[in-house]
């Protein structure tokens, strides 16, 4: 069973949350896998701690042109569909951060000018934690635009995908590193604060959840501020509200230090227990069980 | 030489389009005839890499110059490849900066001036 974490607004606690569960599950003896796929900030390694001890760097076939064959005729700046390779004049000149990797430029070249070569988007880390949580993670290169090709090859990787439980956490918001995050997942665990812009962005992230079709169902944290709105919201769309963590300074202070929920309060491990159990019958394959 | 200008509704005497590969339009100029006309900007929409594709376009065109206010990383690079010089202003009319280029009053560029603004 695949669970991904999403939140729409960034730092409402969808680490916290992920974490917790995973924890909690590995705690209770399930096999678990977590994978960080907020490859542009991945940070829940401060709280699972695990031991890196496997590496895999990130590459995406782009363009090279070869100036000797290549005649300027412009196919390749005709099928780019994302302006990765123009051709101005005589030269013929790639764009590696626009380049999605899809190979069509190379296809369409009737000068067989183009070769696709490697290039280093990011690393894949991964290992176990003390309490036995198969872990992997991607750090995407600083000033890379693209984030999608290190969250599928993350993916990807290894077994992590066959766990009993496999605990995705996505990047904030509801663009394409989001979906390819929750593409697969059997269930959406959607993580909001009750206030105005908490909702704004659930709004958004609970819809793609609809549009992908995967069941969801919320946390409200740092409950008690804001109003009740998210509530009301809850109701009229039919989401449910799985658990809610109340608003408290000690959480604060304990997550700025990188202790985990469990570490600052051992007693969630009952909640998070009682929400995985009220998770599994919300998929589609806890459903069939 | 064959000047382009960045302009919003490709009208020679309203205010000219701070922005470059996202402008509604662009005023080609013949600055030895100072006849001008005014074309669509095919890059204005585009998903991604609007600076690499505007200054295809550009170069097809035979521009040999540019006006804008600010040029990203993408459009500088291909700028340079394509040996269009590019120029910059804060405000003005197309007819008003075509004055000023002549007068050598504007500031060419050969480094990006503004972030990269994709997706």
């Amino acid at each position: 069973m695949i669970i991904a974490v999403a939140s729409g607004k960034g730092g409402t606690g969808k680490t916290t949350v992920a974490t917790a569960l995973a924890q909690t599950l590995a705690r209770n003896r399930f096999p678990v896998a977590f994978l960080d796929c907020d490859v542009e900030a991945p940070n829940a390694q401060i709280f699972i701690k695990a031991d890196l001890d496997q590496h895999k760097n990130v590459e995406m076939l782009i363009p090279q042109v070869d100036a000797d064959l290549c005649s300027s005729c412009g196919e390749c700046a005709e099928a780019c569909q994302f302006n990765a390779i123009v051709v101005l004049g005589k030269q013929t000149l790639v764009f590696p951060e626009l380049c999605h990797g899809c190979g069509s430029c190379a296809m369409v070249c009737p000068d067989k000018a183009i070769t696709e070569v490697p290039r280093t988007l990011g690393i894949l880390e991964a290992g176990l934690s003390p309490d036995g949580i198969n872990f992997g993670h991607g750090l995407l290169n600083v000033g890379e635009p693209m984030a999608v090709p290190v969250i599928t090859q993350l993916k990807k990787w290894h077994d992590f995908q066959d766990t009993d439980v496999l605990i995705v956490d996505s990047s904030p918001g509801a663009s394409c590193p989001v979906v390819e995050s929750l593409r697969g997942a059997d269930f959406v665990l959607l993580v909001t604060e009750p206030t105005p812009f908490g909702l704004h962005d659930l709004r958004q992230a609970y819809g793609l959840t609809r549009e992908l079709d995967i069941p969801a169902g919320l946390i409200i944290n740092r409950d008690g501020i804001g109003n009740a709105d998210v509530d009301a919201y809850c109701e009229e769309v039919g989401l449910p509200v799985l658990l809610r963590i109340p608003l408290e300074r000690v959480i604060g202070e304990g997550i700025a230090q990188g202790k985990s929920l469990l570490d600052i309060h051992p007693e969630y491990e009952t909640d998070f227990r009682a929400l995985y159990e009220r998770i599994v019958p919300l998929t589609a394959k806890g459903a069939v069980r | 030489m064959k000047l382009a200008i960045s302009s919003n509704d490709g009208n020679f005497n309203s205010p000219f389009s701070a922005r470059f590969a996202r402008c509604e339009t662009f005023i080609f100029v013949d600055t030895k005839t100072d006849a001008w006309e005014a074309k669509t900007n095919p890059a204005a929409a585009a998903r991604g890499g609007a600076g690499a594709q505007v200054v295809q376009f550009l170069a097809k065109q035979g521009v040999e110059a540019t006006i804008t206010g600010r040029y990203g990383p993408t459009a500088m690079t291909a700028l340079k490849a394509a040996g269009i010089k590019a120029f910059v202003a804060d405000s003005g009319t197309p007819s008003e900066l075509l004055c000023k280029l002549q007068d050598n009053e504007l500031e060419q560029v050969t480094l990006a001036t503004g972030p990269s603004l994709h997706q």
